[in-house]
């Protein structure tokens, strides 16, 4: 089905951003997710993770990172189940999931990230699931980072 | 050194309150200048007395109000920064105004027209909007989209509502919290509602009619949910020594916050690394600290608590994070009575609050607050001597603010 919004499909939230408005701090993890790969900057001083990317780290304020790659995989951390579409157009993707999600490979707050989560059985899906990530490669600029059941 | 006891409320106003978009042909403006001299009139004061402007979430423009109303001169013009969270703490900002002698007469207030602006996000604009929210708290924004909304713009969560159920599912995921909960929220909250003349919902709900209303976005459904109003309410602080001499009696302020811990941050709306041991709250906790030092007082002293609620299950959490029972335990707490007006240890949201009565971003549970401690509340909380006001959960500063009959 054709709208505004693109080609829908049931359960997966449209790419409605097609380009990343990258700078410096956020355009390596573009990069590595044209290619599949998911990557996270990690403080060069005391190791905590931020994303998204920012230029301080909030555990001790200073500016060196290290983009380090993660396995992709992950832990839902909480969740909502979207059954009412806010735009009428929206209507043939609902129900669908959104999320926080907990990277593997990290230490818990700081490298969370808020993201649809497709694949699922909406009515079953629960805190503590494990899921892994999958881009969508909408253009040569963006590649939407969703996860699904690890398979 | 704090501001308590220092000032106090002395004049409220507002306008009718208004379903979305029918406060039409007024303007937000004129509601607020409609509200400001209302407020005026209730102390037994003019804009010959008016020399300042405390509010939130840039609720007006303290220059246009000024040359519109003829205020002979503005000596203090401050909004607190982010949303509806500043709410209750720009009574306290009004107070610290007029004990360091920058102001002698201060006005708060909210006016609110959801005609064309829907804070619930619907049309595609306001979907856009909310997704690619600025990194900036000026009203001028940033320059464009930035960086940071490319890792959140195409997730599907388009609306405040999107947002908090996440607060909500990893509370109920840690404490066992249950709509049940949610919904003694709602149906206590309609109860007050329905004795209200001001009131724009007044149908009661029974837990049936809660179970088989429409689920917008799971854990929440339909009455979960705030309304979307319109209306303006203003009030008016002035120094305790002042309030002595005019019209009502006065609602003294005991103590006001705003803020919170750094790492709430603009909590969901665009940040989510909030650490672990706040997500799950309503990040009132360093705000109720403060407040209840400040006043000296416990939560046990607390007669009627009026809790910004946008969001049923953000009640719950305020109730834990002010200390009316353990964390974790706000579900049970509401399921066992305690917030029924009549007969609950803590009347909540005695006006029918944001749910049920009108969403003017926080302002009538101000109103509700002073004229429960005045004695004139249509749901009067018997003995009404000290009442809490909140702002938020929301992007920081969330706030709170004791307030005292006399
Ligand atoms: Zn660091």
């Amino acid at each position: 089905m054709s709208t505004d919004f693109g080609e829908l499909t049931p359960g997966v939230f449209p790419s409605i951003l097609k380009e990343t408005n990258a700078d410096y701090l956020t355009q390596p993890f573009w990069d590595a997710a044209r290619q599949d790969r998911l990557v996270a900057p990690k403080c060069s001083n005391c190791g905590t993770f931020r994303l998204p990317p920012s230029a301080y780290c909030f555990n001790c304020q200073q500016r060196g990172i290290d983009w380090v790659e993660l396995p992709g995989t992950a832990t839902i951390y909480s969740f909502t189940i979207v059954r009412h579409p806010l735009h009428p157009d929206l209507a043939p993707i609902c129900p669908y999931v959104s999320g926080v999600v907990e990277l593997d490979g990290t230490q818990g707050a700081g490298a969370r990230m808020l993201v649809n989560i497709i694949d699922v059985d909406v009515e079953n899906v629960k805190i503590g699931d494990r899921v892994e990530i999958v881009f969508e490669h909408v253009n040569d600029e963006m590649s939407t980072p969703r996860f699904r059941p690890v398979r | 050194m704090t501001i308590k006891d220092k000032a106090a409320i002395v004049g409220v106003g507002a306008t009718p309150y208004f379903k979305r978009g029918q406060s039409f042909p007024e303007s937000e403006f004129s509601m607020a200048c409609t509200a400001i001299l209302a407020a005026l009139e209730d102390a037994g004061l003019t804009v010959n007395d008016l020399d300042g402007f405390s509010i939130y979430s840039s609720s007006c423009d303290p220059a246009a109000v000024g040359a519109e109303l003829g205020v002979p001169e503005i000596r203090w013009a401050t909004t607190t920064t982010s949303g509806g969270g500043g709410c209750a703490g720009a009574l306290g900002v009004a107070a610290a105004a007029i004990d360091g002698g920058m102001a002698t007469t201060v006005v708060t207030l909210m006016t609110l027209q959801q005609l064309n602006k829907r804070l619930g996000g619907s049309a595609v604009g306001g979907v856009l909007a909310y997704a690619m929210m600025s990194d900036s708290a000026s009203p001028y924004g940033g320059s464009g989209v930035p960086p940071s909304a490319a890792f959140t713009a195409n997730n599907g969560l388009l609306s405040p509502g999107h947002s908090f159920a996440q607060i909500a599912s990893r509370h109920m995921h840690l404490y066992g919290t249950k709509r049940e909960h949610f919904a003694e929220v709602c149906i206590s909250t309609r109860d007050n509602a329905i004795k209200r003349p001001t009131a724009l919902r007044t149908e009661p709900i029974t837990l049936d009619d809660y179970f088989n209303a429409r689920m917008i976005n799971d854990p929440l459904c339909l009455f979960d949910y705030t309304m979307e109003s319109d209306g303006a309410v203003a009030v008016i602080t002035t120094s305790v020594e002042r309030a002595k001499d005019l019209k009502q009696p006065p609602v003294t302020i005991m103590a006001s916050a705003h803020g919170g811990s750094g790492r709430w941050g603009p909590a969901l709306f665009r940040y989510f690394q909030t650490p672990d041991d706040e997500f799950a709250s309503s990040g009132h906790r360093p705000v109720a600290k403060r407040i209840f030092e400040m006043a000296g007082i416990g939560p046990e002293d607390v007669d009627v608590a009026l809790l910004y609620d946008h969001f049923s299950p953000m009640v719950i959490m305020q109730l834990e994070d002010y200390g009316f029972c353990p964390i974790g335990e706000g579900g049970p707490f509401v399921a066992d009575g305690n917030i029924r007006y009549g007969t609950g240890s803590i009347p909540v949201n005695t006006h029918g609050g944001n749910l049920s009565e009108a969403y003017i971003i926080g302002m009538t549970h101000v109103r509700e607050a002073v004229e429960q401690l005045r004695g004139t509340a249509v749901n009067q909380v018997e003995g009404a001597e000290i009442a809490l006001v909140t702002g938020g959960p929301a992007g920081l500063p969330v706030s709170g603010t004791l307030l005292r009959k006399g």
